[in-house]
């Protein structure tokens, strides 16, 4: 250990700037680099996972099979949900967090920067895996991004063992990524930092990266104990040989739920970090916001089984998840009155990344609403697996994670690059994202109310109307974010220079030092006031 | 600088080992999940055991009823019926009843019933004495088996059930039986 430190102390002497050329990005134990890397990757992964919706979304244009074929239909359903959560939403996380967390409490670099240049450099692996699996004899996986027993062990082909291998490299790529953020944040934070004066995008991702070293090795145990059910023999989730397929929906969606905190609470920080930059104001209930998030996390494992009312549970267990699950509106609520309240009587200004965190906030709400609606046991059972599911989770995932991430994308933009982004393209891209965003997910909770299953090529004709105007949504919603891209090349290429403090209303470590960020920030512990 | 280099081994060793320990917590789930299902009765998991005669009175106050239901898992090619659809007891009368299987393959199979009884939280109060599914069956091909179950209710059983379903779902495990060995599967 102390010789990695000191080589590592070597390197800060030996050359201030990065080398050139593809070493740069293999060898580089730099955060911002790793950051760099880990948000390219996951924007890559959103258009491959992107690509995938469309073909779904291609497909269910018109009821009948036009397209593809129901398996294949079915293999894209699965690796669009495995790409957006494991290789979009949580890559750009990861990386938003090696870019800002050093920089927000003032250490020079992540705590264990070799580990952090594996941690990025095997999710690449881990995906091609995973899309190679799609070109098998017999196609990739197709049993639901859930991988439920015993679609994924008795009726699965042999791309169930590529996909359980590339699940544990996702996984230990997330573990490390984890561990790094925990010890980067209780030991490299300036003198001064208390944790109570920490920014809140720290604080939450401090409690998501406990929350992911908690329940990413229970994710990996389920999809070894596939893995041995499949090939080996065992009898965990087959009643044959005395176990119990329930009993994986248990494991399941004891990851699964608090994995869904994990690509939400992050957001929050964002969220949290942008709203007061432009209202001018200092967040409304700093300390409420830090307890509300540690009890969403703590509640996250208490309630898995709200995905299961339909399994044939006990009244009291149905009540008991019932309640835990909308006890969690208490804490989210206490976050979205502090947000309003943020804005209440601000200076508000409406800069892209405020116009993101804005619809982020109200959008997200929509979800959170339909996410109660869910909770209601005898409710669900009428909602249970259908496009009103689908319609919830797109609302709370793509309106919130994926908003929140591109509001802080325009936020530290002109930090990363120091250039200010085309206002007008953003202005447009905001735009045509928001409006086709919910032509996309708005008419699923109709299409879904109406009972139309989720994961099925071909639809009863009554719900055509609806699909085709869905369809348009999603195609416009993809190709908006191609503005997006041009928009970021756009901004990396041209020369608008920016100052240190890019918004006049920003708080925090990371505008006080120059724009662009230099290679190498805080080498001395900056003064907290 | 010394003092932050072991902090850093220090914790990160702490967090590796929570993500061990919750590696095995993903596997100690299994037999959690079971004893849960065991001390609650949930589920409708009967015990796999045999029991033994009741040694209380035969309750002559009330009848239950109890149902047979049987299926076959998948495109098992075997008829699995109970010989009786239903019968009324009374708690604590030790009751004999037959299920048919008859395998219509030109193959030796080997079948494993998994029996299930609803409503679950009246699962432990249905004991079973002698059943076939604590062995598993070979049928020859072409061959009729009656299989016998011994049971009976417990009178310690609630009032508000009155009607019990035993449902068995007949497994097709000649080809793990085949893996393994033949006496392997005997013994167990």
């Amino acid at each position: 250990m102390s010789k990695v430190i000191e080589q590592d102390h070597h390197e800060h002497h030996d050359h201030h700037h990065p080398s050139g050329g593809i070493k740069r990005w293999l060898y580089t134990t730099n955060h911002k680099d790793i950051g760099t890397l880990y948000l390219w990757f996951a924007f890559i992964m959103f258009l491959i996972g992107g690509c995938m919706a469309l073909v779904i979304r291609a497909e269910l244009f018109q009821p009948g099979l036009q397209i593809v074929d129901p398996d294949f239909f079915n293999q894209m359903t699965t690796v669009h949900g495995l790409i957006m959560v494991f290789g979009a939403v949580m890559p750009a996380f990861t990386g938003l967090a090696n870019w800002m967390v050093p920089m927000m409490i003032g250490a020079p670099d992540m705590a264990l920067p070799r580990m952090n240049n594996w941690s990025f450099w095997i999710l690449p692996f881990a995906f091609f895996i995973l899309l190679m699996s799609l070109f098998m004899e017999g196609g990739g996986p197709n049993f639901g991004w859930t991988f439920y027993a015993p679609l994924s062990t008795t009726y699965s082909n042999d791309s169930t063992a590529l996909f359980v291998f590339s699940v544990h490299i996702m996984g230990m790529s997330s573990i490390m990524g984890a561990i790094n953020v925990i010890v980067t944040i209780f030991n490299l934070r300036a003198p001064g930092m208390t944790l109570m004066k920490m920014p809140l995008f720290v604080w939450t991702w401090l409690i998501t990266a406990f929350l992911l070293i908690a329940v990413m090795p229970v994710l990996a145990g389920a999809v070894t104990m596939v893995l041995t059910d499949k090939y080996f023999g065992t009898s965990f989730f087959n009643a044959a040989g005395g176990g119990d397929p329930v009993m994986f929906q248990h494991i399941f969606w004891f990851f699964g739920h608090p994995e869904v905190y994990i690509m939400i609470l992050p957001a929050f920080g964002i969220v949290s970090t942008i709203v007061p930059t432009f209202s001018r104001k200092r967040l409304f209930g700093y300390s409420s916001m830090v307890y509300a998030t540690a009890s969403i996390a703590l509640l996250s494992f208490v309630v898995w089984a709200h995905h299961m009312f339909t399994t044939g549970m006990p009244l009291f267990g149905e009540l008991f998840f019932m309640y835990c699950t909308m006890l969690i509106s208490v804490p989210t609520g206490v976050k979205v009155f502090n947000w309003v309240a943020t804005m209440w009587r601000g200076a508000m200004t409406f800069e892209i990344p405020m116009m993101f965190s804005i619809a982020f906030i109200i959008l997200f709400t929509i979800g959170g609403f339909s996410g109660l609606m869910l909770a209601i046991t005898p409710a669900d059972f009428q909602y249970h697996d259908t496009y009103f599911v689908v319609a919830h989770f797109h609302y709370v995932l793509v309106t919130g994670a994926i908003f929140s991430i591109i509001a802080a994308v325009y936020y530290w933009l002109p930090k990363w690059t120091g250039n200010m982004y085309d206002e007008g393209l953003a202005k447009l891209h905001f735009w045509c994202s928001l409006i086709s965003v919910n032509v996309l997910f708005f008419p699923m909770h109709f299409v879904g109310l109406a009972g139309m299953p989720r994961r099925i090529p071909d639809y009863a004709i009554q719900f055509a109307d609806f699909n085709a105007l869905i369809s348009v949504g999603a195609f416009a919603f993809g190709f908006s974010q191609l503005i997006f891209l041009y928009l970021l090349i756009k901004c990396i290429r041209e020369n608008h220079q920016v100052p240190a403090k890019v918004w006049e209303g920003a708080d925090g470590l990371e505008w006080e030092v120059p724009s662009p960020a230099p290679y190498h920030t805080f080498e001395k512990p900056p003064l907290i006031r | 600088m010394d003092s932050q280099r072991l902090d850093n081994t220090a914790l990160v060793k702490r967090l590796v080992l929570i993500t061990l320990a919750m590696f095995g917590f993903g596997f100690m789930l299994v037999p959690l999940y079971d004893v849960f299902c065991d001390v609650t009765g949930l589920n409708g998991k009967t015990s796999d055991t045999a029991a033994q005669a009741p040694t209380s009175l035969i309750d002559e106050s009330r009848e239950v009823t109890v149902e047979f239901w049987s299926r076959t898992q998948g495109a098992m090619p075997w008829e699995f019926q109970p010989t009786l659809k239903k019968i009324k007891v009374h708690p604590g009368k030790v009751t004999k009843v037959f299920f048919r299987a008859s395998n219509r393959s030109n193959d030796d199979m080997v079948g494993q019933a998994i029996p299930s009884v609803s409503p679950g939280l009246a699962a432990n109060y249905f004991h079973k004495i002698e059943c076939f599914c604590f062995n598993q069956q070979p049928v020859k091909a072409g061959e009729t088996v009656d299989m016998p179950l011994i049971f009976y209710v417990d009178p310690a059983l609630p009032a508000k059930f009155t009607t019990l379903t035993l449902s068995y779902t007949m497994f097709d495990i000649s080809n793990q039986i085949a893996a393994t060995s033949l006496t392997n599967g005997e013994s167990s």
